[in-house]
């Protein structure tokens, strides 16, 4: 400001004097004692705590805060620091400046903080001096872990999925889908049940969770109840078991549904002969014969709550004899579609009669004459369905081809190990009674990864990993056709840090 | 030599006591200690007088003088200047003034030819200090501080001031006092360097916190190790010859 005003100002160049212990040279400061001096001189962190006892718990890795929360931390990590220096009493004394851990063995149930502090010492000089904490971890198991460990069965909340249909496809599917998302990641028990899966979880607020978590991914139907087990009435404190009870529709991809008049005339008179193509939390129901599409939601579905009338396990193996474009490509809801009239006879009948039967299909942009194709035989089925039977005068095609067949091909490949996998949720089964159910499901299982490599919107939504048992063939590649399969591109590396590699790799 | 001692277990000995070339004064009531050490050391040469100041002990910092006279603040009683003017050599001119700011040895620092004052000093004190004491008075600062009586002490022969003083003020001081300067502190590390220590020609008395760099760095600042209290005379009698022929 002096100098603003025009004032001279005389520069002033700082002096030396000597420290008044050592008579070293120095710049004055507020002590006039050199550093080192006033480090002898004075400790600063005289009074700070420099052994401290925290408990940690050894089964979820949490340190306890008192009075009584649990902070869950990896060791170095900033929460860990953080959680350590909070524990340090008299840290206000000093300023804190810089923490830092310093490595010990994970083992060791030490932990080591070097922390960096100042303080003003002997008339206003600031003293900076840093020093080690050593924390010692005494293992105590928090709360919820030793209830689990008393009693690892003890839930509070469960969670009954069903699906009331022939087949698991949608719970393979879902699986998948709760792995990725880990969205049964705080689940204590999951157990498959006849038509269904159970979910145990410690807390109500996990459960809730992971119910909207399926409401999201599925067209559900849930209701909840609750079971008093016990209760303090003094203290007004209630301990109840909750039961969410989750019903997924019976619809699935590809099954064939007639719909009942009343959604038929809502959707704009589709159908009422329609095919499910894909279900998330809604239902997309496309028109065969039309090509119109539409959505149904939870909401609208569960209104009506139809069932299909023949479901993918019904789709019988036609031969593709003449087909004959009507319409050109067109794209619907992500896939394409044209319309054409195909001549089509069933394998069965193949060579043993001459039924033929003339159908319109959309699927004229995939099939060529002699190739296969799965179809529901309408012409020979047994419905037993009150919707269909209230149609009177509905003009019923004989067969409805659903999808192309890549059986022939994949007779080739058979038993050969897929060059991907999956992972699986750590599901309890029941022993099957018979080998005949076993068998079954591992078919379903088969026919759930052929979709996969089929459909690439539906592995669009879930992890795929490398299996690294798999070894290419050199003649599996010349032979290869056009049927499909999953590009590497879409697979993930399976991170695998299991201890019994570890010890293999050692042995070698 | 210099002297290390404490007053009433006080390091700030130069609150308890003046010391001049022509007379030393000792704040009555302390210990018989303390005024012994002065006697030891300054018997036969100077008077040593026990006194106080306007009833206080703090007479170091109440009053400003060299070997020519004495100057007393406003506050001291007819009593106390009466004992003064009857203990004190007859050559030494003590005078009380009138003056608002009555911590005198505060605001005056000087030696036997240059004062340094407070810049707040009225026109007529800055007239009496220069005729009383017959020095040449500055108007000054030391290191930023107005009080330069308690922050720097200097005898005829060198000075110590406030650690923080700039080499530039550092120069323009020694300019001004024509003696050698330098920037240190007393009573490890204290930058109150007339309270805690006084000094004159031959001799220098600290607090007992002083260390041994300290000590060392007033011993040569003021050229206390070849000092003994007959070199005066003989400077005196040389100079005395001098002007004689």
């Amino acid at each position: 400001m002096a100098e603003e005003a025009g004032v001279f100002m005389v520069p002033q160049t700082v002096g030396s004097v000597l420290c008044c212990k050592c008579g070293v040279r120095m710049a004055p400061n507020a002590a006039n004692m050199c550093v080192r001096c006033l480090r002898s001189e004075v400790d600063i962190t005289e009074g700070l705590q420099k052994h401290v006892i925290i408990l940690h718990c050894p089964e979820c890795n949490c340190y306890l805060q008192p009075p009584r929360t649990w902070i869950k931390a990896e060791l170095e990590s900033k929460e860990l620091l953080t959680f350590c220096i909070k524990r340090l009493k008299n840290l206000n004394k000093v300023r804190l400046v810089h923490a830092e851990f310093i490595w010990t063995e994970p083992h060791s149930k030490r932990i080591k903080v070097k922390l960096s502090v100042q303080k003003e010492v002997l008339h206003g000089a600031i003293l900076e001096q840093s020093y080690v904490v050593e924390y010692v971890q005494q293992e105590q198991m928090c709360d919820s872990c030793s209830r689990i460990q008393a009693n690892p069965d003890q839930w509070v909340a469960a969670v009954q999925l069903r699906q009331h249909v022939s087949h698991r496809r949608t719970f393979f599917y879902l699986e998948q889908l709760i792995l990725k998302h880990d969205a049964a990641v705080h689940a204590i028990k999951i157990k498959q049940m006849d038509h269904g899966i159970d979910f145990f979880f410690g807390n109500r607020s996990h459960a809730v969770k992971f119910v909207e978590f399926v409401g999201k991914v599925a067209p559900i139907r849930s209701r909840h109840d609750k079971q008093l087990v016990s209760h303090d009435s003094k203290s007004n404190n209630y301990n109840y078991k909750y039961t969410f009870s989750v019903e997924l529709s019976p619809v699935c991809r590809e099954d064939l549904i007639c719909l009942p008049p009343r959604v038929a005339v809502s959707l704009g008179n589709l159908g009422p002969l329609v095919i499910c193509t894909k279900v998330t939390n809604s239902i997309a129901l496309l028109d065969p014969f039309t090509l119109r599409h539409c959505f149904l939601d939870a909401d609208q579905y569960w209104r009506s709550s139809f069932k299909p009338l023949l479901t993918s396990r019904q789709l019988i193996e036609y031969i593709v004899l003449d087909v004959e474009i009507i319409s050109p490509e067109v794209n619907i809801g992500g896939s394409r579609y044209a319309l054409a009239d195909v001549q089509v006879a069933r394998v069965s009948d193949f060579g043993k009669n001459d039924t033929i039967f003339s159908v319109k299909s959309y699927l004229g942009h995939l099939l060529s004459p002699g190739d296969y194709a799965l179809g529901y035989d309408l012409y020979g089925a047994n419905t037993n369905d009150i919707d269909f039977d209230s149609y009177r005068g509905l003009v019923v095609p004989e067969a409805i081809l659903i999808k192309k067949s890549y059986e022939e091909k994949r007779q080739k490949k058979r038993g050969k190990p897929r060059s991907w996998k999956l992972k699986n949720l750590n599901m309890e089964v029941e022993e099957s009674r018979n080998r005949v159910e076993d068998e079954k499901k591992n078919t379903e299982y088969e026919e759930f990864l052929r979709d996969l490599e089929e459909n690439p919107e539906m592995r669009f939504n879930i992890s795929l990993y490398r299996n690294r048992d798999y070894q290419p063939s050199e003649i599996a590649s010349t032979v290869d056709g056009d049927f499909p399969s999953i590009p590497i591109e879409e697979l993930l590396a399976d991170l695998d840090l299991s201890e019994n590699e570890d010890e293999d790799d050692m042995h070698d | 030599m210099a002297t290390r001692l404490q007053f009433e277990n006080n390091c700030e000995v130069g609150v308890f006591s003046k010391l001049t070339n022509g007379y030393c004064l000792v704040a009555i009531g302390g210990s018989e200690n303390f005024y012994s050490i002065f006697e030891d050391e300054l018997a036969g040469v100077i008077p040593v007088v026990k006194t106080s100041i306007a009833g206080t002990r703090i007479i170091g910092r109440l009053c400003a003088g060299n070997k020519n006279g004495l100057l007393l603040p406003h506050t001291t009683t007819d009593q106390e200047l009466q004992h003064l003017r009857n203990s004190l050599p007859d050559q030494v001119v003590v005078q009380r003034i009138d003056e608002r700011l009555s911590a005198l040895g505060n605001c005056i620092s000087c030696n036997d030819h240059v004062a340094l004052t407070h810049p707040d000093l009225d026109k007529e004190t800055e007239e009496m200090i220069a005729d009383v004491l017959g020095v040449e008075v500055f108007r000054q600062t030391v290191a930023g501080n107005i009080l330069v009586g308690s922050y720097c002490a200097f005898s005829n022969r060198g000075g110590l001031v406030h650690p923080h003083t700039s080499i530039e003020d550092l120069d323009e001081l020694s300019t001004l006092l024509q003696v050698p300067l330098v920037a240190g502190t007393v009573n490890r590390g204290s930058e109150v360097i007339a309270a805690g220590m006084i000094v004159n020609d031959w001799t220098a008395f600290c607090g007992s916190d002083t260390t041994a760099t300290e000590l060392s760095v007033i011993e040569s600042v003021f050229k206390l190790r070849e000092a003994q209290p007959s070199d005066i005379v003989q400077d005196m009698r040389k100079s005395l010859i001098d002007s004689y022929l």
